[in-house]
């Protein structure tokens, strides 16, 4: 690890500008992934803007939905009575990640820009287009159990490890960022990008860029809604894959959907085909597969020394068709 | 026979002596051994699985901040050249002595700095080059250079035969032939492997003198070796180690980094050096078990009795030393068969050493044979456990010798009745309620009882205490407690009478904590110091009176075959859609001969379990041949079980008494929790979804 | 550059100056002599480190000292049932040596602490992923207790000793409120 210098500013003008100033600066959060990569030489930053104490840390009624505040501690956020009733899709998904340690220091900001847990991304002294573009892709042909089966490229087969950006897809979240040029605002859709030929791109955001805040939307589908996290370890482990859902049901006719899957991309894969096919059909199990195969009709799995990834392809089906049938026959 | 202790403490419910010590965090480890402005050590690793050394440039590094020292190989380049070393018989030990590389993760190049902070970063800038040439690394059992060792690391033979298993497989009628395997595995102890060393060159009479403060289950151990491979006289080093945070075996042999905190605190005399390894780096550097490949081949009439037995077994070893699991052991000994074959072959690859695991040989020689019963039952349509009654030899199948004490059976009815095994559905995949699949499963287990053949206790007479001294190990298994109720029985006395010191080679020699003989073999040799000591001194004793003894033999050995026995049972869900795999039940019922602390050994069988419980779900170096190492090296990946995986887990043992083990009737229990709790975890598998998985970890893409 | 920070820990205050790169954990450890939590993996896959910051289970390893000047840490040596540092022991140093839940010793202090900070959360009804309905408050059940305890991993497999140990002070507590 090289040494760094690091800042604690006051307000987050003042940190934009620091970071945006220096290109070896980073932001400093919750720590919980910048930390670990410092020390593993990932990422050697020459400046740390320590923005932690300075992030809105609140959560706020929001035109009937919520504002949460980028240093809001994922702990804190699956806590808060508003989520767990209206979005108990976002609630499952953040307590389904990492520790309880580890929720008490990850923020609302960070947790959808953690990095991927690909082996060879983490370990420098294998090639990788994403650590150090142009080396090449050491994962490819390589252990690839928890690899990309969707939009991967030739230069990049990562997954996103995040859950709780799985249910912000899902739930057409948006995102606040404040930037050198002023603030903007983005659909969480938006944020993350697949790997194409800049694997070394994680999001669209530009440098200097900060998420203050993420809104979401009034969402009534939300308050029937799950998230399933399929892994070998029954806890503390990153998923193989996972499904955030929510459903509508009126009349037994399926009315409206959110789907999106983890695990399986290098974003948090919004299952835009396998809503369409959900909507105005009847829910079933014949339903519900074809929802899974309408998204997966694309999936590409990755073979490997460790057998590969195939099986995420039945995998996924299955976890989204029983996350479905979980849902159709909760009380609305 | 053994003359018996009398127990009185023996079987005492005491709690751990150190236990207020380890709840607080204040008990010190080796890396926070008390040290006057400790220098930090890091390690260099070569990235390459097999090459040569072209040159190192530690100009970079030294120039960073606060290096002290950063030692180099021997031949490229002179400067900060590390140490010759006196033996480099044991490969192992020859760091940095030329400028072959031999594995991924070997040692290059070591950097001593003034801070933690400043030897990590040096570590990062010393500049080495390589001539890489293609590593052979991918373990295979149809490679066409398979060698047969000398013998495996017990010191049995590699292969046995008796009878003619072809024959008897050609005859049947039933058959049961498969290939299973094992991954690679790592011990993974919560603490990683670390040393404190201080080299001051005015002790020992101005030859110098070493002390270290090693994470290690021999402190004696670390102390020949290390003394032996720096050209040191045994008496100028000095190993302490009063606790360990955990070894499972990874501590049982020394390895790279002990010699190297050595070698760095030769560098800079006077100084203490703290080398605490990384968790990735204990990957390549601390051993592990290899991977195995079984070919398992069962014949057996209509009525269940087996007519053949045969486990023909594949294993990886490092081209630069030899280890050579014995995994064969349990298929000779466990069931009675006329004909009987065992055979062992190794493939020496460009990868690092092997080494001890919990249970080396049984854990993994017992999973296959073990789920090859199950196999057979099935096919018999027969109880697994009246099968393995049909079994049951009269004397050791191997040997020819009768058993001290042999209750497997006992184990597996006793633990039949408490899993409520009785009245099974024995037909596979039958069984779904809740959206999950339910099975169960039985697997035996064994492990030898055995004696070490030195060690050396002292006890004294010290204030009106007994003080009896013994270089032991403590690795969570309980010596610190155990020892002294052993001691108490020995001199007749009250526990609180006694104190037993441990951990330090100015201690008597000991044995390691290792093989499950450490209390077997530290406990006799208390014995004997006892009798030396009353028999001395007799029931008064002055202070300072003193009588130190040596661990006797067991002639019983040459008479009797002496293990330790279990079964285990298991109870899996399968979830109906994704295929995830829960234990909900696992109970596993041992007959260890005598227990000397129920709670401290129901924690160390419960313990083995859990490590089995991960080795049968979770637990698998993924080694990519490619690279020539392992790439899920550290605690986020590599899948250790965690709180959750654990459900009803409980481990009991029948009552048992063997008057030819040894003087407290102890056979040992650090081992025997592990053997066979994998296969009766498989066998559940099949049981709830009909897919036998011969492969582990079984994982839920094998049963979607 | 050094910083210059100040850390209350077990109830004494503390000056140091860190370089950057410090994690909290190596300033416990390395520059205050204080052992209590440990280093199994350095990066947050373990838990052995462990403590509380303002209250709050948190992993030392992943937390840059330099980022808390001002912080309350409380190691499980600090642990008590008084204020922190007061001495004495906490319900939970002697539930785990009535359960034997340790072996090895080495990931205990951290599975002290993260009890403590766990028993805390639960307290304020916080839920977890096993946690039925998400509207209610939870139950200190097995499941509970374990997903809760999972961030810390124990090789020796001491976990039923130290579910059956948080359990108890848990029930104590409840008892008691």
């Amino acid at each position: 690890m090289r040494p760094f210098d690091y800042q604690a500013p006051a307000d987050a003008g003042t940190a934009v500008a620091a970071v945006a100033a220096r290109p070896d600066a980073a932001f400093l959060g919750g720590g919980t992934n910048l930390v670990d990569h410092l020390r593993l030489g990932v990422t050697e930053p020459g400046l740390l803007v320590d923005v932690t104490g300075l992030l809105p840390n609140g959560i706020s009624d929001d035109g009937g939905g919520l504002r949460i505040g980028a240093g809001v501690a994922n702990a804190d956020l699956a806590a808060d009575p508003r989520v767990r009733r209206h979005y108990p899709v976002l609630a499952r998904a953040l307590l389904s990640g990492a520790s309880g340690q580890l929720r008490n220091m990850a923020t609302t900001g960070g947790n959808p820009l953690q990095r991927t847990r690909c082996l060879y991304f983490q370990d420098v002294t294998t090639p990788c287009n994403k650590r150090s573009p142009g080396s090449g892709c050491a994962a490819i042909g390589g252990a690839t159990r928890q690899h990309a089966i969707l939009g991967a490229s030739e230069h990049c087969i990562a997954t996103h490890p995040s859950d709780m950006a799985v249910a912000l897809s899902a739930l057409d979240a948006q995102v606040e960022v404040l930037g050198p040029d002023g603030e903007r605002t983005l659909a969480f859709g938006e944020l993350h990008r697949l790997p194409g030929d800049a694997p070394e791109r994680d999001t669209v955001l530009e440098h200097g860029e900060l998420i203050t805040a993420i809104v979401l939307p009034p969402l009534p589908v939300a308050a029937r809604s799950d998230y399933r996290k399929v892994r070998d370890r029954a806890s503390y482990a990153f998923a193989l894959v996972s499904v955030a859902a929510a459903l509508e049901i009126t009349d037994a006719t399926i009315t409206d959907a959110r789907i999106a899957f983890g695990g399986v991309a290098h974003t948090p894969w919004r299952a835009h085909r396998a809503e369409q096919a959900l909507r105005g059909a009847t829910p079933s199990d014949e339903t519900f597969h074809a929802a899974a195969q309408a998204e997966l009709a694309d999936a590409r799995p990755q073979d490997g020394v460790d057998g590969g990834n195939a099986f995420k392809i039945p995998l996924l089906t299955r976890t989204l068709a029983g996350t479905l049938r979980d849902l159709a026959r909760q009380e609305a | 026979m053994t003359e018996m202790l009398e127990h009185r403490a023996i079987g005492a419910d005491l709690p751990r002596r150190d236990g207020a010590e380890k709840v607080r965090g204040t008990a010190r480890y080796a890396d926070e051994s008390p040290a006057e402005r400790p220098a930090y050590c890091r390690i260099v690793q070569a990235p390459l699985a097999r090459g040569r050394i072209t040159g190192v440039d530690p100009a970079v590094a030294e120039a960073s901040g606060g290096v002290l020292a950063v030692l180099t190989p021997r031949s490229p380049g002179g400067r900060g050249a590390a140490e010759q070393l006196a033996d480099t018989s044991d490969a192992e030990y020859a760091i940095l002595q030329d400028d072959e590389v031999h594995f991924r993760g070997q040692v290059v190049a070591v950097v001593v700095a003034e801070t933690f902070e400043q030897a990590r970063h040096a570590a990062d800038l010393v500049e080495v080059t390589y001539d890489e040439q293609p590593g052979d690394t991918l373990f295979s059992a149809e490679r066409n250079d398979l060698y047969r060792p000398e013998q495996v690391e017990s010191g049995d033979p590699p292969d046995s035969s008796e009878g003619d298993v072809d024959a008897a497989l050609e005859a049947g009628p039933v058959r049961i032939r498969h290939t299973y395997t094992t991954p690679m595995l790592h011990n993974n102890p919560m603490e990683p492997h670390a040393t404190t060393a201080l080299w001051e060159p005015d002790g020992h009479g101005g030859a110098g003198s070493l002390t270290l403060w090693d994470s290690t289950q021999s402190v004696h151990a670390v102390g020949t070796t290390v003394s032996g491979v720096l050209g040191l006289d045994p008496e100028q080093v000095r190993v302490v180690c009063p606790y360990v945070g955990g070894g499972f075996g990874s501590k049982g042999i020394p390895h790279q980094n002990v010699v190297t905190a050595g070698m760095a605190a030769r560098a800079v005399p006077g100084r203490p050096v703290r080398l605490p390894l990384t968790r990735q780096q204990t990957f390549s550097l601390a051993g592990y078990r290899p991977p195995t490949v079984q070919r398992v081949a069962l014949a057996a009439d209509a009525d269940g009795r087996l007519t053949a037995i045969a486990n023909d077994v594949v294993e990886q070893t490092s081209r630069v030393k030899e280890f050579a699991e014995q995994t064969v052991l349990p298929a000779r000994t466990m069931y009675a068969a006329p004909n009987r074959r065992t055979s062992t072959r190794l493939a020496a690859l460009d990868v690092p050493i092997p080494s001890w695991m919990r249970a080396p040989g049984e854990c993994p020689g017992m999973f296959a044979p073990e789920v090859a019963m199950d196999e057979l039952a099935h096919e018999l349509g027969v109880d697994p456990i009246v099968l393995r009654e049909r079994n049951e030899p009269e004397t050791d199948p191997d040997s020819g010798l009768p058993f001290s004490s042999r209750n497997v059976l006992a184990c597996l009815h006793r633990g039949a009745e408490r899993f409520g095994w009785a009245g099974r559905d024995p037909r596979p995949g039958e069984r779904v309620h809740g959206g999950w699949r339910w099975g169960t499963g039985v697997a035996a287990s064994v492990y030898p009882t055995s004696r070490m053949p030195v060690s050396e206790a002292e006890i004294t007479r010290v204030d009106g205490r007994y003080v009896a001294r013994i270089g032991a190990a403590d690795l969570g298994t309980g010596t610190w407690t155990a020892l002294v109720q052993i001691a108490a029985d020995a001199l007749e006395v009250a526990v609180d009478e006694v104190d037993v010191l441990i951990g330090d080679t100015d201690h008597p020699e000991a044995s390691v904590a290792g093989g499950s003989t450490g209390i077997n073999t530290w406990g006799s040799t208390l014995v004997a110091a006892a009798q030396e000591f009353r028999k001395r001194f007799g029931d008064t004793p002055a202070d300072g009176d003193s009588a130190r003894a040596g661990v006797p033999p067991n002639d019983a050995a040459e008479r009797y075959a002496m293990s330790a026995y279990g079964a285990q049972f298991a109870e899996v869900a399968v979830h109906a859609d994704t295929g995830e795999i829960r234990v909900p039940r696992l109970y596993g019922t041992f007959a260890v001969g005598r227990v000397v602390n129920p709670r401290m050994a129901r924690s160390q069988l419960v313990g083995g379990m859990t490590m089995g419980l991960g080795m049968a779900l979770h637990e698998n170096s993924l080694f990519d041949p490619r690279t020539g190492h392992v790439v899920n090296h550290d605690l986020a990946e590599y899948h250790v079980p965690t709180q959750a995986d654990v459900a009803d887990l409980r481990a009991d043992w029948i009552d048992e008494h063997d008057p030819h083990v040894n003087a407290m009737g102890t056979k040992g229990i650090g081992e025997i929790g592990i053997v066979g709790t994998a296969a009766a975890v498989a066998n559940a598998v099949w049981h709830a979804t009909g897919t036998r998985v011969r492969d582990l970890p079984v994982t839920l893409d094998a049963v979607l | 550059m050094d910083h210059e920070l100040t850390l209350r820990v077990d109830g004494a205050e503390h000056r140091l100056s860190v370089d950057p790169r410090t994690s909290l954990l190596d300033a416990l450890r390395q520059r205050l002599g204080n052992t209590s939590p440990k280093k199994g993996c350095d990066h947050g896959q373990c838990g052995s480190c462990t403590v509380l910051v303002d209250g709050v289970r948190v992993l030392a390893c992943l937390t840059l000292a330099v980022t808390r000047d001002g912080s309350e840490v409380v190691t499980a040596d600090g642990l008590s049932a008084g204020p922190p540092g007061s001495g004495g022991d906490h319900p939970l140093h002697r539930a785990f040596i009535d359960e034997d839940a340790f072996q090895c010793g080495y990931c205990t202090p951290g599975q002290v602490c993260s009890a403590a900070g766990m028993l805390d959360e639960f307290a304020r009804g916080r839920p977890s992923v096993v946690t039925g309905d998400l509207g209610a408050d939870p139950e200190l059940d097995d499941a509970e207790i374990a997903e809760r305890m999972s961030g810390n991993l124990c090789r020796c497999g001491a976990y039923p000793g130290i579910r059956a140990a948080v359990a108890r002070v848990g029930r104590e507590r409840e008892g008691t409120r």
